[in-house]
Protein backbone atom coordinates (compact mmCIF):
# COMPACT_ATOMS: atom_id res chain seq x y z
CA UNK A 1 0.00 0.00 0.00
CA UNK A 2 1.39 3.41 -0.94
CA UNK A 3 2.13 6.14 1.59
CA UNK A 4 -0.61 8.51 0.43
CA UNK A 5 -3.29 5.83 0.62
CA UNK A 6 -2.11 4.98 4.12
CA UNK A 7 -2.46 8.61 5.09
CA UNK A 8 -6.00 8.90 3.73
CA UNK A 9 -7.12 5.55 5.15
CA UNK A 10 -8.07 6.68 8.68
CA UNK A 11 -10.17 9.56 7.29
CA UNK A 12 -11.93 7.27 4.84
CA UNK A 13 -12.71 4.89 7.65
CA UNK A 14 -13.93 7.73 9.87
CA UNK A 15 -16.18 9.18 7.16
CA UNK A 16 -17.65 5.78 6.36
CA UNK A 17 -18.36 5.15 10.02
CA UNK A 18 -20.03 8.56 10.34
CA UNK A 19 -22.17 7.91 7.26
CA UNK A 20 -23.25 4.50 8.59
CA UNK A 21 -24.02 6.07 11.97
CA UNK A 22 -26.15 8.82 10.40
CA UNK A 23 -27.88 6.28 8.16
CA UNK A 24 -28.66 3.96 11.08
CA UNK A 25 -30.08 6.82 13.15
CA UNK A 26 -32.34 7.86 10.23
CA UNK A 27 -33.53 4.38 9.42
CA UNK A 28 -34.30 3.32 12.99
CA UNK A 29 -35.86 6.71 13.87
CA UNK A 30 -33.76 6.78 17.05
CA UNK A 31 -34.61 9.92 19.05
CA UNK A 32 -31.65 12.28 19.49
CA UNK A 33 -31.87 12.13 23.32
CA UNK A 34 -30.81 8.50 23.05
CA UNK A 35 -28.31 8.57 20.21
CA UNK A 36 -27.95 11.73 18.12
CA UNK A 37 -26.68 11.49 14.54
CA UNK A 38 -23.48 13.27 13.48
CA UNK A 39 -25.47 16.06 11.79
CA UNK A 40 -27.34 16.86 15.02
CA UNK A 41 -24.01 16.96 16.86
CA UNK A 42 -22.58 19.32 14.25
CA UNK A 43 -25.62 21.53 14.74
CA UNK A 44 -25.11 21.46 18.52
CA UNK A 45 -21.48 22.49 18.00
CA UNK A 46 -22.61 25.54 16.07
CA UNK A 47 -25.45 26.46 18.44
CA UNK A 48 -23.37 26.30 21.63
CA UNK A 49 -20.08 27.44 20.16
CA UNK A 50 -19.60 30.26 22.68
CA UNK A 51 -20.23 28.10 25.73
CA UNK A 52 -18.19 25.19 24.37
CA UNK A 53 -15.32 27.49 23.38
CA UNK A 54 -15.26 29.09 26.82
CA UNK A 55 -15.38 25.66 28.44
CA UNK A 56 -12.52 24.42 26.28
CA UNK A 57 -10.40 27.48 27.07
CA UNK A 58 -10.97 27.11 30.78
CA UNK A 59 -10.11 23.40 30.72
CA UNK A 60 -6.98 24.09 28.65
CA UNK A 61 -5.93 26.84 31.08
CA UNK A 62 -6.13 24.38 33.96
CA UNK A 63 -4.27 21.75 31.92
CA UNK A 64 -1.51 24.14 30.90
CA UNK A 65 -0.99 25.49 34.41
CA UNK A 66 -0.96 21.95 35.79
CA UNK A 67 1.57 20.81 33.20
CA UNK A 68 3.87 23.69 34.09
CA UNK A 69 3.57 22.98 37.81
CA UNK A 70 4.07 19.23 37.23
CA UNK A 71 7.22 19.92 35.24
CA UNK A 72 8.73 22.06 37.98
CA UNK A 73 7.66 19.70 40.77
CA UNK A 74 8.53 16.48 38.89
CA UNK A 75 11.98 17.60 37.75
CA UNK A 76 12.82 19.08 41.15
CA UNK A 77 11.84 15.90 42.99
CA UNK A 78 13.64 13.69 40.44
CA UNK A 79 16.85 15.68 40.88
CA UNK A 80 16.53 15.56 44.66
CA UNK A 81 15.92 11.81 44.55
CA UNK A 82 18.94 11.29 42.28
CA UNK A 83 21.13 13.41 44.54
CA UNK A 84 20.26 11.75 47.84
CA UNK A 85 19.30 8.16 48.49
CA UNK A 86 17.79 9.29 51.80
CA UNK A 87 15.49 11.66 49.94
CA UNK A 88 14.65 8.95 47.42
CA UNK A 89 13.67 6.53 50.17
CA UNK A 90 11.63 9.23 51.88
CA UNK A 91 9.75 10.47 48.80
CA UNK A 92 9.21 7.43 46.61
CA UNK A 93 6.48 5.60 48.59
CA UNK A 94 4.47 8.83 49.01
CA UNK A 95 4.71 9.64 45.33
CA UNK A 96 3.45 6.16 44.50
CA UNK A 97 0.60 6.38 47.04
CA UNK A 98 -0.45 9.72 45.56
CA UNK A 99 -0.25 8.17 42.10
CA UNK A 100 -2.40 5.11 42.80
CA UNK A 101 -5.11 7.01 44.71
CA UNK A 102 -7.92 7.85 42.26
CA UNK A 103 -8.12 11.60 41.88
CA UNK A 104 -11.93 11.42 42.08
CA UNK A 105 -11.52 10.22 45.64
CA UNK A 106 -9.27 13.05 46.79
CA UNK A 107 -10.61 15.85 44.58
CA UNK A 108 -13.41 16.87 47.02
CA UNK A 109 -10.85 17.16 49.81
CA UNK A 110 -8.47 19.19 47.63
CA UNK A 111 -11.29 21.50 46.57
CA UNK A 112 -12.29 22.11 50.19
CA UNK A 113 -8.70 22.63 51.36
CA UNK A 114 -7.48 24.84 48.53
CA UNK A 115 -10.62 26.95 48.39
CA UNK A 116 -9.73 29.02 45.33
CA UNK A 117 -11.51 27.04 42.54
CA UNK A 118 -9.01 27.46 39.67
CA UNK A 119 -6.10 26.61 41.94
CA UNK A 120 -7.96 23.57 43.28
CA UNK A 121 -8.49 22.25 39.76
CA UNK A 122 -4.82 22.79 38.95
CA UNK A 123 -3.76 20.93 42.09
CA UNK A 124 -5.97 17.96 41.13
CA UNK A 125 -4.50 17.87 37.62
CA UNK A 126 -0.98 18.09 39.06
CA UNK A 127 -1.68 15.12 41.35
CA UNK A 128 -2.62 13.08 38.28
CA UNK A 129 0.18 14.21 35.97
CA UNK A 130 3.35 14.97 37.92
CA UNK A 131 4.25 11.33 38.54
CA UNK A 132 4.77 10.71 34.80
CA UNK A 133 7.35 13.50 34.72
CA UNK A 134 8.92 12.48 38.03
CA UNK A 135 9.35 8.81 37.14
CA UNK A 136 10.58 9.42 33.59
CA UNK A 137 13.03 12.13 34.62
CA UNK A 138 14.27 9.95 37.48
CA UNK A 139 14.79 7.06 35.05
CA UNK A 140 16.68 9.42 32.73
CA UNK A 141 18.91 10.69 35.53
CA UNK A 142 19.68 7.08 36.47
CA UNK A 143 20.54 6.24 32.85
CA UNK A 144 23.66 8.41 32.78
CA UNK A 145 26.40 6.14 31.38
CA UNK A 146 28.77 5.19 34.23
CA UNK A 147 31.78 5.66 31.93
CA UNK A 148 30.90 9.31 31.37
CA UNK A 149 30.49 9.74 35.11
CA UNK A 150 34.02 8.30 35.51
CA UNK A 151 35.31 10.70 32.87
CA UNK A 152 33.76 13.65 34.70
CA UNK A 153 35.28 12.48 38.00
CA UNK A 154 38.72 11.94 36.42
CA UNK A 155 38.64 15.57 35.38
CA UNK A 156 37.67 16.76 38.82
CA UNK A 157 34.07 17.70 37.98
CA UNK A 158 31.91 19.11 40.78
CA UNK A 159 28.43 17.80 41.63
CA UNK A 160 26.89 20.77 39.85
CA UNK A 161 28.93 20.16 36.70
CA UNK A 162 27.83 16.52 36.73
CA UNK A 163 24.19 17.55 37.21
CA UNK A 164 24.01 20.34 34.63
CA UNK A 165 26.49 19.17 32.01
CA UNK A 166 25.83 15.43 32.16
CA UNK A 167 22.85 14.03 34.07
CA UNK A 168 20.17 16.59 33.18
CA UNK A 169 21.04 16.74 29.45
CA UNK A 170 21.08 12.94 29.41
CA UNK A 171 17.65 12.86 31.06
CA UNK A 172 16.12 15.29 28.52
CA UNK A 173 14.72 12.63 26.11
CA UNK A 174 13.22 10.76 29.08
CA UNK A 175 11.75 14.00 30.46
CA UNK A 176 10.17 14.83 27.09
CA UNK A 177 8.52 11.41 26.98
CA UNK A 178 7.22 12.02 30.49
CA UNK A 179 5.96 15.46 29.46
CA UNK A 180 4.00 13.96 26.55
CA UNK A 181 2.32 11.46 28.87
CA UNK A 182 1.76 14.13 31.52
CA UNK A 183 0.04 16.38 28.96
CA UNK A 184 -2.87 14.01 28.42
CA UNK A 185 -2.91 13.00 32.09
CA UNK A 186 -3.20 16.66 33.12
CA UNK A 187 -6.20 17.03 30.80
CA UNK A 188 -7.83 13.96 32.32
CA UNK A 189 -7.09 15.26 35.82
CA UNK A 190 -8.49 18.69 34.98
CA UNK A 191 -11.75 17.25 33.63
CA UNK A 192 -12.22 14.86 36.54
CA UNK A 193 -11.67 17.73 38.95
CA UNK A 194 -14.15 19.87 37.00
CA UNK A 195 -16.74 17.11 37.35
CA UNK A 196 -16.27 17.00 41.11
CA UNK A 197 -16.20 20.80 41.38
CA UNK A 198 -19.23 21.04 39.08
CA UNK A 199 -21.32 18.77 41.29
CA UNK A 200 -20.23 20.96 44.21
CA UNK A 201 -21.56 24.09 42.54
CA UNK A 202 -18.48 25.45 40.81
CA UNK A 203 -19.26 25.39 37.10
CA UNK A 204 -16.35 25.54 34.69
CA UNK A 205 -14.68 23.82 31.80
CA UNK A 206 -15.76 21.18 29.33
CA UNK A 207 -16.82 18.89 32.16
CA UNK A 208 -19.47 21.41 33.17
CA UNK A 209 -20.68 21.58 29.57
CA UNK A 210 -21.17 17.82 29.69
CA UNK A 211 -22.89 17.87 33.10
CA UNK A 212 -25.21 20.73 32.15
CA UNK A 213 -26.09 19.17 28.79
CA UNK A 214 -26.94 15.89 30.52
CA UNK A 215 -29.16 17.68 33.11
CA UNK A 216 -31.09 19.22 30.22
CA UNK A 217 -31.06 16.05 28.17
CA UNK A 218 -29.23 17.92 25.37
CA UNK A 219 -27.48 14.79 24.24
CA UNK A 220 -26.10 16.25 20.95
CA UNK A 221 -24.39 19.02 22.94
CA UNK A 222 -23.03 16.42 25.34
CA UNK A 223 -21.53 14.59 22.39
CA UNK A 224 -20.10 17.84 21.03
CA UNK A 225 -18.35 18.59 24.33
CA UNK A 226 -17.09 15.02 24.50
CA UNK A 227 -15.66 15.22 20.98
CA UNK A 228 -13.99 18.52 21.79
CA UNK A 229 -12.40 16.91 24.83
CA UNK A 230 -11.11 13.99 22.78
CA UNK A 231 -9.75 16.34 20.14
CA UNK A 232 -8.02 18.45 22.80
CA UNK A 233 -6.34 15.31 24.15
CA UNK A 234 -5.12 14.26 20.73
CA UNK A 235 -3.82 17.75 19.94
CA UNK A 236 -1.96 18.01 23.25
CA UNK A 237 -0.38 14.59 22.67
CA UNK A 238 0.56 15.44 19.09
CA UNK A 239 1.97 18.89 19.91
CA UNK A 240 4.13 17.51 22.72
CA UNK A 241 5.23 14.68 20.41
CA UNK A 242 6.34 17.20 17.77
CA UNK A 243 8.09 19.24 20.47
CA UNK A 244 9.96 16.09 21.56
CA UNK A 245 11.10 15.29 18.03
CA UNK A 246 12.08 18.85 17.14
CA UNK A 247 14.02 19.45 20.36
CA UNK A 248 15.94 16.17 20.10
CA UNK A 249 16.73 16.43 16.38
CA UNK A 250 17.92 20.00 16.82
CA UNK A 251 20.11 18.98 19.73
CA UNK A 252 21.55 15.61 18.66
CA UNK A 253 21.40 16.01 14.88
CA UNK A 254 19.15 14.12 12.49
CA UNK B 1 57.49 5.45 36.39
CA UNK B 2 54.14 4.00 37.39
CA UNK B 3 54.41 1.07 39.76
CA UNK B 4 52.07 -1.41 41.38
CA UNK B 5 53.24 -3.30 44.46
CA UNK B 6 51.30 -6.33 45.75
CA UNK B 7 48.03 -4.79 44.67
CA UNK B 8 44.86 -6.74 45.46
CA UNK B 9 41.23 -5.82 44.94
CA UNK B 10 38.42 -7.61 46.74
CA UNK B 11 34.83 -6.50 46.42
CA UNK B 12 32.27 -6.33 49.22
CA UNK B 13 30.54 -9.52 48.12
CA UNK B 14 33.75 -11.49 48.68
CA UNK B 15 34.64 -11.53 44.99
CA UNK B 16 38.42 -11.47 44.60
CA UNK B 17 39.13 -9.58 41.38
CA UNK B 18 42.88 -9.11 41.66
CA UNK B 19 45.56 -10.77 43.76
CA UNK B 20 49.17 -9.76 44.35
CA UNK B 21 49.76 -7.64 41.25
CA UNK B 22 53.27 -6.26 41.04
CA UNK B 23 54.25 -4.50 37.86
CA UNK B 24 56.13 -1.56 36.46
CA UNK B 25 55.00 0.70 33.68
CA UNK B 26 58.06 2.52 32.33
CA UNK B 27 57.43 5.97 30.84
CA UNK B 28 56.85 5.83 27.12
CA UNK B 29 55.97 2.14 27.12
CA UNK B 30 52.93 0.58 25.47
CA UNK B 31 51.65 -1.97 27.96
CA UNK B 32 48.97 -4.51 27.07
CA UNK B 33 46.95 -6.13 29.84
CA UNK B 34 45.96 -9.40 28.25
CA UNK B 35 43.66 -12.01 29.74
CA UNK B 36 40.32 -13.78 29.44
CA UNK B 37 37.06 -11.98 30.19
CA UNK B 38 36.49 -11.47 33.89
CA UNK B 39 40.16 -11.68 34.89
CA UNK B 40 40.11 -8.20 36.42
CA UNK B 41 41.84 -6.32 33.59
CA UNK B 42 39.32 -3.51 33.69
CA UNK B 43 39.45 -3.41 37.47
CA UNK B 44 43.22 -3.01 37.25
CA UNK B 45 42.73 -0.14 34.81
CA UNK B 46 40.30 1.57 37.17
CA UNK B 47 42.83 1.22 39.98
CA UNK B 48 45.48 2.78 37.72
CA UNK B 49 43.11 5.67 37.00
CA UNK B 50 42.72 6.40 40.70
CA UNK B 51 38.93 6.05 40.42
CA UNK B 52 39.09 3.10 42.78
CA UNK B 53 41.41 2.24 45.65
CA UNK B 54 43.11 -1.15 46.02
CA UNK B 55 42.07 -3.33 48.95
CA UNK B 56 45.74 -3.80 49.75
CA UNK B 57 49.07 -2.97 48.18
CA UNK B 58 50.27 0.29 46.68
CA UNK B 59 50.06 2.15 43.43
CA UNK B 60 52.42 4.98 42.65
CA UNK B 61 51.99 7.45 39.83
CA UNK B 62 55.55 8.67 40.17
CA UNK B 63 54.55 11.18 42.84
CA UNK B 64 52.89 11.07 46.21
CA UNK B 65 49.14 11.06 46.25
CA UNK B 66 46.46 10.41 43.68
CA UNK B 67 46.50 11.57 40.07
CA UNK B 68 45.48 15.18 39.51
CA UNK B 69 42.53 16.01 37.25
CA UNK B 70 43.66 15.58 33.66
CA UNK B 71 46.72 13.52 34.55
CA UNK B 72 44.94 10.37 33.37
CA UNK B 73 43.40 9.96 29.92
CA UNK B 74 40.77 7.24 29.71
CA UNK B 75 39.29 5.62 26.62
CA UNK B 76 36.35 3.28 27.21
CA UNK B 77 35.07 0.35 25.21
CA UNK B 78 32.25 2.52 23.90
CA UNK B 79 33.10 5.99 22.61
CA UNK B 80 30.68 7.46 25.26
CA UNK B 81 30.50 10.85 23.59
CA UNK B 82 27.94 13.43 24.63
CA UNK B 83 25.30 12.95 21.92
CA UNK B 84 24.27 16.62 21.95
CA UNK B 85 27.81 17.98 21.51
CA UNK B 86 29.79 18.05 18.27
CA UNK B 87 33.26 16.52 17.93
CA UNK B 88 35.11 19.67 18.98
CA UNK B 89 32.85 20.21 22.01
CA UNK B 90 33.28 16.58 23.03
CA UNK B 91 37.06 16.91 22.88
CA UNK B 92 36.86 20.21 24.78
CA UNK B 93 34.88 18.56 27.61
CA UNK B 94 37.80 17.57 29.92
CA UNK B 95 39.24 21.08 29.66
CA UNK B 96 35.84 22.70 30.13
CA UNK B 97 35.33 20.68 33.32
CA UNK B 98 38.58 22.17 34.57
CA UNK B 99 37.21 25.62 33.72
CA UNK B 100 39.43 26.43 30.78
CA UNK B 101 37.90 28.93 28.40
CA UNK B 102 37.06 27.79 24.89
CA UNK B 103 39.40 30.36 23.35
CA UNK B 104 42.42 29.16 25.31
CA UNK B 105 41.52 25.48 24.81
CA UNK B 106 40.70 25.69 21.11
CA UNK B 107 44.24 25.21 19.72
CA UNK B 108 44.69 22.03 21.78
CA UNK B 109 41.24 20.76 20.78
CA UNK B 110 42.17 21.15 17.13
CA UNK B 111 45.57 19.55 17.65
CA UNK B 112 43.98 16.56 19.38
CA UNK B 113 41.44 16.13 16.57
CA UNK B 114 44.23 16.41 13.99
CA UNK B 115 46.25 13.77 15.86
CA UNK B 116 43.46 11.25 15.30
CA UNK B 117 42.91 12.33 11.69
CA UNK B 118 39.63 14.17 12.18
CA UNK B 119 40.38 17.61 10.77
CA UNK B 120 37.26 19.01 9.20
CA UNK B 121 34.88 17.02 11.42
CA UNK B 122 34.85 19.54 14.29
CA UNK B 123 31.17 20.38 13.78
CA UNK B 124 29.91 16.79 13.32
CA UNK B 125 27.70 15.36 16.02
CA UNK B 126 28.20 11.72 17.12
CA UNK B 127 25.08 10.62 15.23
CA UNK B 128 26.68 11.76 11.97
CA UNK B 129 29.95 9.85 12.57
CA UNK B 130 30.81 6.21 11.95
CA UNK B 131 31.77 3.88 14.80
CA UNK B 132 35.47 4.21 14.00
CA UNK B 133 35.28 8.00 13.84
CA UNK B 134 33.45 8.17 17.15
CA UNK B 135 36.25 6.13 18.70
CA UNK B 136 38.75 8.59 17.20
CA UNK B 137 36.90 11.47 18.86
CA UNK B 138 36.99 9.52 22.11
CA UNK B 139 40.77 9.09 21.79
CA UNK B 140 41.20 12.79 20.97
CA UNK B 141 39.18 13.61 24.10
CA UNK B 142 41.61 11.50 26.16
CA UNK B 143 44.65 13.13 24.52
CA UNK B 144 43.54 16.75 24.83
CA UNK B 145 44.65 17.07 28.47
CA UNK B 146 48.09 15.75 27.47
CA UNK B 147 47.81 13.05 30.14
CA UNK B 148 50.87 11.42 31.69
CA UNK B 149 49.14 8.05 31.35
CA UNK B 150 46.68 6.97 28.67
CA UNK B 151 44.40 4.12 29.76
CA UNK B 152 42.43 2.25 27.12
CA UNK B 153 39.81 -0.37 27.98
CA UNK B 154 39.23 -2.63 24.93
CA UNK B 155 38.60 0.46 22.80
CA UNK B 156 38.50 -1.39 19.47
CA UNK B 157 36.58 -4.50 20.58
CA UNK B 158 33.28 -3.34 19.06
CA UNK B 159 34.71 -2.29 15.68
CA UNK B 160 34.87 -4.36 12.51
CA UNK B 161 38.19 -5.99 11.61
CA UNK B 162 39.14 -3.47 8.89
CA UNK B 163 38.39 -0.42 11.01
CA UNK B 164 40.18 -2.07 13.93
CA UNK B 165 43.37 -2.63 11.91
CA UNK B 166 43.33 0.96 10.70
CA UNK B 167 42.83 2.33 14.20
CA UNK B 168 45.54 0.04 15.59
CA UNK B 169 48.00 1.33 12.99
CA UNK B 170 47.04 4.93 13.67
CA UNK B 171 47.33 4.40 17.43
CA UNK B 172 50.82 2.92 17.01
CA UNK B 173 51.90 5.85 14.86
CA UNK B 174 50.43 8.28 17.39
CA UNK B 175 52.22 6.52 20.25
CA UNK B 176 55.57 6.68 18.41
CA UNK B 177 55.03 10.35 17.59
CA UNK B 178 54.01 11.47 21.06
CA UNK B 179 55.88 9.02 23.29
CA UNK B 180 52.80 8.67 25.53
CA UNK B 181 52.67 5.95 28.17
CA UNK B 182 49.78 3.67 27.25
CA UNK B 183 48.10 0.87 29.17
CA UNK B 184 45.80 -1.02 26.85
CA UNK B 185 43.36 -3.67 28.06
CA UNK B 186 42.45 -6.37 25.56
CA UNK B 187 41.31 -9.96 25.41
CA UNK B 188 42.74 -10.38 21.91
CA UNK B 189 46.11 -12.11 21.69
CA UNK B 190 46.60 -10.65 18.21
CA UNK B 191 45.90 -7.14 19.34
CA UNK B 192 48.24 -7.35 22.33
CA UNK B 193 50.99 -8.87 20.19
CA UNK B 194 50.57 -6.27 17.48
CA UNK B 195 50.46 -3.14 19.63
CA UNK B 196 52.45 -3.55 22.83
CA UNK B 197 56.11 -3.54 23.69
CA UNK B 198 55.26 -4.90 27.12
CA UNK B 199 52.60 -7.57 27.57
CA UNK B 200 51.27 -8.54 30.98
CA UNK B 201 49.58 -11.93 30.74
CA UNK B 202 46.88 -12.33 33.38
CA UNK B 203 45.31 -15.44 34.87
CA UNK B 204 41.55 -15.99 35.22
CA UNK B 205 39.95 -14.67 38.40
CA UNK B 206 41.44 -13.79 40.75
CA UNK B 207 43.68 -11.98 38.26
CA UNK B 208 47.41 -12.36 38.77
CA UNK B 209 50.23 -11.59 36.41
CA UNK B 210 51.37 -14.94 35.02
CA UNK B 211 54.07 -13.64 32.71
CA UNK B 212 55.54 -10.43 31.32
CA UNK B 213 56.77 -10.30 27.73
CA UNK B 214 58.77 -7.47 26.21
CA UNK B 215 58.67 -8.07 22.47
CA UNK B 216 60.39 -5.89 19.92
CA UNK B 217 58.60 -6.12 16.59
CA UNK B 218 59.65 -4.39 13.37
CA UNK B 219 58.07 -1.00 12.74
CA UNK B 220 56.05 -0.31 9.62
CA UNK B 221 53.71 -1.95 7.15
CA UNK B 222 55.41 -5.36 7.32
CA UNK B 223 54.71 -5.68 11.03
CA UNK B 224 51.43 -7.57 10.71
CA UNK B 225 53.00 -10.13 8.38
CA UNK B 226 56.37 -10.38 10.06
CA UNK B 227 57.57 -13.78 11.32
CA UNK B 228 58.38 -12.13 14.66
CA UNK B 229 54.72 -11.13 15.09
CA UNK B 230 53.48 -14.64 14.32
CA UNK B 231 56.09 -16.16 16.63
CA UNK B 232 54.92 -13.80 19.38
CA UNK B 233 51.28 -14.81 18.86
CA UNK B 234 52.33 -18.48 19.17
CA UNK B 235 54.35 -17.76 22.29
CA UNK B 236 51.43 -15.99 23.97
CA UNK B 237 49.03 -18.74 22.92
CA UNK B 238 51.37 -21.32 24.43
CA UNK B 239 51.56 -19.50 27.74
CA UNK B 240 47.76 -19.36 27.93
CA UNK B 241 47.67 -23.09 27.25
CA UNK B 242 49.90 -23.52 30.29
CA UNK B 243 47.76 -21.19 32.49
CA UNK B 244 44.39 -22.53 31.35
CA UNK B 245 44.83 -26.18 30.30
CA UNK B 246 41.92 -27.44 28.21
Amino acid sequence: MSKSVERVAPFLFGLTALALWQGAVWMTHTPSYVVPGPLKILRAFYDSRTALGAGLLSTLAVTGAALLASTILGVFLAVAMAASSFFRAAIQPWAVILQVTPVVAIAPLIIIWVGQPFLALVVCAVVVSFFAILSNTAAGLAATPPELLDLFLLNGATRWQILFQLSLPYALPFFLTGLRLAGTLALVGAVVAEFVAGSGGFASGLAWQIIEASYRLQIPRMFAALLLLGAAGIVIYAVLGVLERVVLTRRDGA
Amino acid sequence: MFTLRHVAKHFGDGMKALEDITAEIPPGSFVALLGPSGCGKSTLLRLLSGLEMPSSGEISWGHTGKPAPGEIGYVFQDPTLLPWANAAENVYLPLRLRRESWSSAMPRVHTALAQVGLEGFEQSKPKGLSGGMRMRVSIARALVSEPALLLMDEPFAALDEFTRHKLQDDLLALWRRTGKTVVFVTHSIYEAAYLANRILIMTPRPGRIAATLTPNLPVGVERRNSPAYHALVSEITASFQRIMPA
